[in-house]
């Protein structure tokens, strides 16, 4: 009879989050902003097929770094999760928080179970209120803890330096042109030189309180990108 | 933790996810299949038309049930997604279910896939529907939407029209469902040209309707006591849009005039 090795619970939690974590910073940060008049979200994605950032519901958008199989599995069931509440009850009940607490169980009891490797993802999950006050943004790690986003959040990647240049120049109430420039830059500073992040591998979208439909959530073109990056 | 279906790769179908996850919420699924049901409401008459750049689709407000108009201001045609929208005659609670379904069932795609359905897609996915409501339209539950769409790489306004089968054919210039549809359809045959303006085609569907009415008392004419008029929608390149209902109101009061002297409407020449 062959005997396992005694590891600690402290031990194997310890090398399940550093598995995640590697996982996680190994691709480019993914950025959350508050703006004026919403929520804009910025990545660093050359694709132009595979998202990072998506539509959930009427209010709620979704951002993700890590590995995409499991991120798209995870927007795929959000997405399902949002559409069915919604129709069993109203569109107003759809509400991030909920979603939220769906994804963190989701993560939390992946990640605790022996039987699967964790997901080496972490996730925004962004609402928008009526009232700039009412915006709500959590994150969401591969552990299934959840924290609260206020203002800004930088996630995936090498994030220190780049929360960092928030930390310095980030101010409530921007236009969305300065939102956006502001959060090119900061993308910009994961490196110890600082780069310019080409206009053209950004991905971008906001959750737009102005927009006249109940969907607010809307990917910006590239032209708009280049157009609202160069009205400096 | 989120169930294993919600995690399921493969699929982009909501009424698919649906049956499988919760059948007990697709629509007609509570029902009793026994006998037939007396005291369900009746929406009655919708029409849609095309013209260059678009399509306009109209339905009176009435709603029936027997004898009883149930309803004097109900709403009838639907948007489902930007650029299409449902109008519905049968069997209302049913049909406004249905429809409900079928624009999360848009919208779901869209979220997932990335990218809209093609036209033909949504008509085909709304014919799916409406077979499944196949068993109901037996015991007279019947549920007959009619689909307007604009297409947006052919560039022009499309209809589409159903039976209870499901079976869908494509009208290219004007067609009617429910009660009133026979003289509705009448009345845009004179009517109908295929260079008329939107304005002119919300103008030739007002009348049909009004011509519905004249015929068939499940319909409802434009009720200029309580000034409810029909709902019109228009969808062209910019998308769909709601008639605005002062828009409809004038050119309603205009046709009721005209009526006031040739209470047949316009009459086209002979030959």
């Amino acid at each position: 009879m062959t005997q396992q090795f005694y590891v600690s619970p402290e031990q194997l939690m310890k090398d399940r989050a550093d598995f995640a974590r590697k996982g996680i910073a190994r691709g480019r940060s993914v950025t959350v902003v508050q703006y004026a008049d919403g929520i804009l979200f910025v990545a660093e994605n050359p694709s132009q097929a595979l998202h990072k950032i998506s539509e959930i519901y009427d209010r709620i958008g979704f951002a993700a770094v890590g590995r995409y199989n499991e991120f798209e599995n995870l927007r795929i069931a959000g997405v399902r999760l949002a559409d069915l509440r919604g129709y069993s009850y109203d569109r107003r009940d759809v509400t991030g928080r909920s979603l939220a607490n769906a994804y963190a169980q989701t993560l939390g009891t992946i990640f605790s179970s022996g039987g699967e490797k964790p997901y080496e993802v972490e996730l925004f999950v962004a609402e928008l209120g009526t009232e700039p006050a009412g915006d709500q943004i959590y994150r969401l790690t591969y552990d299934g803890s959840v924290a609260d986003v206020r203002g800004w959040g930088v996630m995936g990647g090498t994030t220190e330096p780049v929360e960092q240049w928030f930390t310095d120049h980030y101010a409530p109430d921007l236009d969305l042109g300065s939102a956006l420039r502001l959060a090119r830059t900061a993308l910009g500073h994961d490196d110890a030189a600082p780069r310019e992040v080409p206009a053209e591998s950004l991905e971008v979208a906001v959750l737009d309180r102005t927009r006249g439909q109940l969907r607010k959530f809307k990917r910006v073109p590239d032209a708009t990108v280049a157009e609202l990056l160069n009205g400096a | 933790m989120l169930p294993d279906a919600f995690r399921t790769a493969g699929s982009a179908s909501f009424s698919d996810f649906l049956t499988q996850h919760a059948p007990d919420q697709m629509p007609g699924a509570q029902v009793e299949r026994t006998g037939a049901l007396e005291g369900a409401t009746h929406g009655t008459t919708i029409v849609a038309a095309t013209f260059p750049g678009g399509v306009v689709m109209a339905g009176d407000r009435r709603a029936t049930m027997g004898n009883v108009i149930a309803q004097r201001d109900i709403q009838k045609v639907f948007q489902t997604d930007e650029y299409s929208c449902v109008g519905i005659a049968g069997t209302a609670g049913l049909a406004v279910e249905m429809t409900r379904l079928f624009q999360v069932e848009l919208e779901h795609y869209e979220k997932i896939e990335g990218t809209v359905l093609s036209t033909e897609g949504k008509a085909n996915r709304l014919a799916t529907l409406i077979r499944g409501n196949l068993g109901m339209a037996m015991q007279g539950l019947a549920v007959v939407p009619l689909f307007a769409a604009y297409d947006l790489d052919l560039g022009v306004g499309r209809i589409f029209a159903f039976d209870v089968t499901g079976n869908r054919n494509e009208e290219r210039t004007f067609h009617s469902v429910g009660s009133g549809s026979l003289f509705a359809r009448g009345s845009l045959k004179k009517l109908y040209r295929d260079d008329l303006s939107e304005r002119d085609t919300v103008t030739a569907a007002v009348q049909a309707l009004y011509d519905a009415a004249d015929d068939d008392s499940a319909t409802g004419g434009p009720d200029l006591a309580r000034r409810i008029f029909p709902m019109v929608a228009v969808i062209t390149a910019d998308g769909f849009r709601a008639y605005p209902d002062a828009e409809t109101a004038a050119i309603a009061d205009q046709v009721v005039a005209a009526r006031l002297t040739a209470p047949d409407g316009p009459s086209a020449p002979l030959i």
